[in-house]
């Protein structure tokens, strides 16, 4: 009996072994044409000058010169940088609060995680659309209105994230503190820890590979937020300086992006592009140190 | 060794999987035409590269720009298939959204067959991809040629397939109710005498003058794009522009000044509500809170249910002469056939097209919709508004070009205006109506730089 067994999770790691690329290939193809393949064509597209990309001419690193040349998109990185700090900072320090509360046994927590967590399932250009509306109903008391401050804008967005995102990243905590062991805290109780000295030395040391996950997606949805910026505030107010040159107060990296490949002059569709390249190495760059810097800080159980 | 292998490539997989809107959003049809993408790699410069599949007999596809108009069309599409057996698939551009659309279909395999090229930037932007139409059947069947698009070599890009007008829509019941009638208005005095007296008498009449003039993207475009002809029309000082000029004086901002003043300042909304918007100024129109409604021909078929007597008047404000002004009539609506199409397919759109303006039936339904359409064998106009247009052209007075169709990078240049405007709106000082001037003005000759560097 035991023998059979054994040869027979043998024969079916052979198999495995064997027609395992036939189970990878779907997804593998997918993943090629998905993601690999506009990857690589969106760099090449970045140095080519294009309208149609089926008809692009190959012009070199102008279009980098370009992005860098570019205020509004250095006014978009330090925008953007910014609010993915603070939306992250805010964001994670609530939900774990939420988290923590949650798991203390308080009646009804199951309902309380649902209703959390639900705002997540909302799209962002609708939360954005209704949000400008709630935010307007109250502003307008003060004769102002979301889109004529650029601070009302920023805070206004943090709200919304907030709002959004803590629901998710409670769950992830939820499930993490979970996953603390019985036996550490009782043995943290035994020896006189107060709850305090519990929380700080022996859960959160716990979950630390909760809290690399959800800063990993905080800071990179922070980075990348695009359907919420363009419903919320579309870059309004706008300074516009002398000579009519404008700057998009509260236009993040994506939305800049966004409106510079759309705009009519020929040569943007190119220096979109060079912008897209750089955004996503910015982003991949800071989504991989802070992953490193968070990983250190786990503890193995 | 082999864990972390693994374990990098579910990493690489999950950081690619969160990044991947970066890039992909922006090249959204890429996977799709690999082919056409190699044959241009290997002949860069080639136009011709990027052929649509022939369909046995040749099939249509209309890149509609109008969504109001998109269910008539379904309709009308669905018609001549039934007649032809040809087959006609119409997509309509959401709101908006239409130069986007177009850059991401033109790029499929089926790319439309019949597209819309509405001013010059776009016949700059598109004519290698759009047939010369002169001397073609549908060419024939115009019954002028004012609606026309050409670019500089004399090839007749696109054709207009209808027109419109706008200017102030009136419900001339609510204006003889407050005790005046139409003949009062006649210049801006006129307008602003009744439209003040209505605001003022609002809590008695039970109605006001104007329906809100909001600025959110769905409401902006009337005076961003509409009403700031009249600056451009005036300015153009009787010399239609054929291009668009590099910077503009604003000699006229302050008669639009006049007009959007009296339309924010005699409304239903206080005009520090309107920056997201939310009021639905057609609605107030028609269910008589308001006698005035800034808009265009093309609301006739939603309010004349309500206000059958509903009219249109010009964009009185206040220039000299301003009497013999008529409505501001012009188009973006005209059909170009896309040249790099196969023949057959060429041929069908043609065909539907000469079918569109000449049957009947289809050129009633498509009238209704429209408007008008300016072919010889096309149904008779049932539209008050554009019936108001002929008055006053027939009349003697001028017509309002839209000159407003030449504004540069026209996104950009709106937005800009209406962030201004909206800090207007909140704090009417002349401080904040200079930053209006700078972004109609100056904005203007920064976005013709930005377009044309």
């Amino acid at each position: 009996m035991k023998s059979k067994k054994i040869t027979a999770t043998n024969s079916l790691q052979k198999a495995t072994k064997r027609w395992g690329f036939l189970f990878m290939g779907p997804v593998l193809i997918a993943f090629i044409i998905g993601f690999v393949w506009p990857f690589i064509q969106g760099i090449w597209l970045s140095m080519c000058q294009f309208r149609l990309i089926s008809d692009a001419k190959f012009i070199g690193f102008g279009n980098y010169v370009k992005t860098f040349q570019d205020a509004s998109f250095r006014h978009a990185f330090w925008y953007t940088a910014m609010f993915a700090i603070v939306s992250l900072v805010i964001i994670n320090v609530l939900a774990f609060i939420v988290a923590y509360i949650l798991t203390l046994e308080i009646k009804g927590s199951n309902l309380y995680r649902t209703v959390f967590f639900m705002p997540n399932l909302i799209g962002g250009i609708v939360l954005g659309y209704i949000w400008s509306m709630i935010f307007d109903g109250i502003l307008g008391r003060y004769q102002t209105s979301i889109l004529l401050e650029s601070k009302y804008g920023f805070w206004g967005l943090i709200i919304l994230m907030c709002w959004q995102q803590i629901g998710y990243m409670m769950i992830i905590y939820v499930a993490g503190l979970q996953n603390v062991p019985g036996d550490i805290l009782e043995a943290a109780r035994i020896d006189g820890a107060t709850s305090m000295q519990t929380l700080f030395k022996v859960t959160i040391p716990n979950v630390m590979s909760s809290f690399t996950i959800c800063m990993f997606l905080t800071l990179t949805n922070g980075f990348k937020l695009f359907d919420q910026n363009l419903a919320l505030t579309g870059g309004q107010p706008f300074i516009i300086q002398p000579g009519g040159t404008t700057v998009k107060t509260t236009e993040m990296l994506a939305l800049n992006i966004y409106n510079t490949f759309y705009s009519s002059n020929t040569t943007s569709q190119g220096v979109a592009q060079a912008k897209a390249v750089v955004f996503f190495i910015l982003v991949a760059g800071l989504g991989l140190l802070q992953l490193s810097y968070t990983r250190k800080r786990e503890v193995q159980q | 060794m082999k864990k972390k292998i693994v374990s990098t490539m579910l990493c690489a997989a999950m950081i690619t999987t969160m990044l991947a809107g970066c890039g992909g959003s922006d090249n959204g049809g890429a996977a799709q035409t690999p082919a056409a993408d190699d044959s241009a790699a290997e002949a860069p410069a080639g136009d011709d590269s990027a052929a649509a599949p022939a369909a046995g007999g040749g099939s249509v596809y209309w890149l509609n720009f109008k969504p109001e108009s998109d269910e008539v069309l379904q309709e009308v599409a669905a018609d001549y298939t039934a007649k032809t057996g040809v087959e006609v698939k119409v997509v309509t551009a959401a709101s908006g959204t239409y130069s986007t659309t177009l850059l991401s279909e033109m790029d499929k395999s089926a790319p439309p067959t019949l597209f819309v090229i509405g001013n010059q930037a776009g016949v700059k932007d598109w004519k290698d991809y759009a047939l010369d139409l002169n001397g073609t059947a549908i060419a024939n069947e115009l019954n002028t040629d004012a609606y026309n698009l050409y670019d500089e070599t004399g090839k007749l890009v696109s054709i207009g397939y209808c027109y419109e007008c706008y200017g102030i829509i009136v419900n001339p019941d609510l204006i003889e109710k407050a005790g005046h009638t139409m003949d009062e208005i006649k210049n801006f005095d006129g307008l602003k005498a009744v439209a003040e007296d209505i605001h003022a008498r609002a809590g008695e009449l039970g109605f006001d003058a104007f329906s809100s003039s909001d600025m959110d993207d769905s409401s902006s475009w009337r005076f961003t794009g509409h009403m700031a002809n009249l600056e451009y029309y005036y300015e153009q000082e009787g010399t239609n522009w054929t291009e668009c000029p590099p910077t503009i004086s604003g000699k006229y901002l302050d008669n639009f000044k006049n007009l959007y003043d009296l339309c924010i300042n005699n409304s239903l909304t206080d005009p520090k509500e309107l920056a997201t918007g939310g009021h639905d100024a057609e609605n107030e129109f028609k269910t008589g809170q308001a006698a005035f409604f800034v808009n265009g021909s093309w609301e006739y078929e939603a309010v004349k249910a309500d206000v059958p007597n509903a009219t249109m008047i010009p964009y009185y404000c206040g220039v000299a002469g301003e009497e013999k002004a008529g409505l501001n009539c012009g188009t973006e609506n005209c059909w170009a056939i896309n040249s790099k199409a196969s023949a057959e397919d060429q041929q069908a759109t043609m065909d539907f097209m000469v079918w569109c303006v000449t049957d009947p039936d289809a050129s009633r339904k498509l009238v209704d919709t429209f408007g008008v359409m300016p072919y010889k064998s096309a149904a008779e106009s049932t539209n008050g508004f554009l019936a108001a247009a002929d008055k006053y052209t027939s009349d003697g007075c001028y017509v309002m070009n839209w000159a407003t169709n030449f504004q540069p990078n026209v996104d950009s240049y709106r937005a800009t205006l209406v962030s201004a405007l909206n800090q207007y709106n909140a704090d009417q000082s002349d401080a904040n109506w200079e930053t209006v001037r700078t972004a109609f003005v100056d904005g203007w000759a920064a976005e013709y730089n930005a377009v044309n560097n």
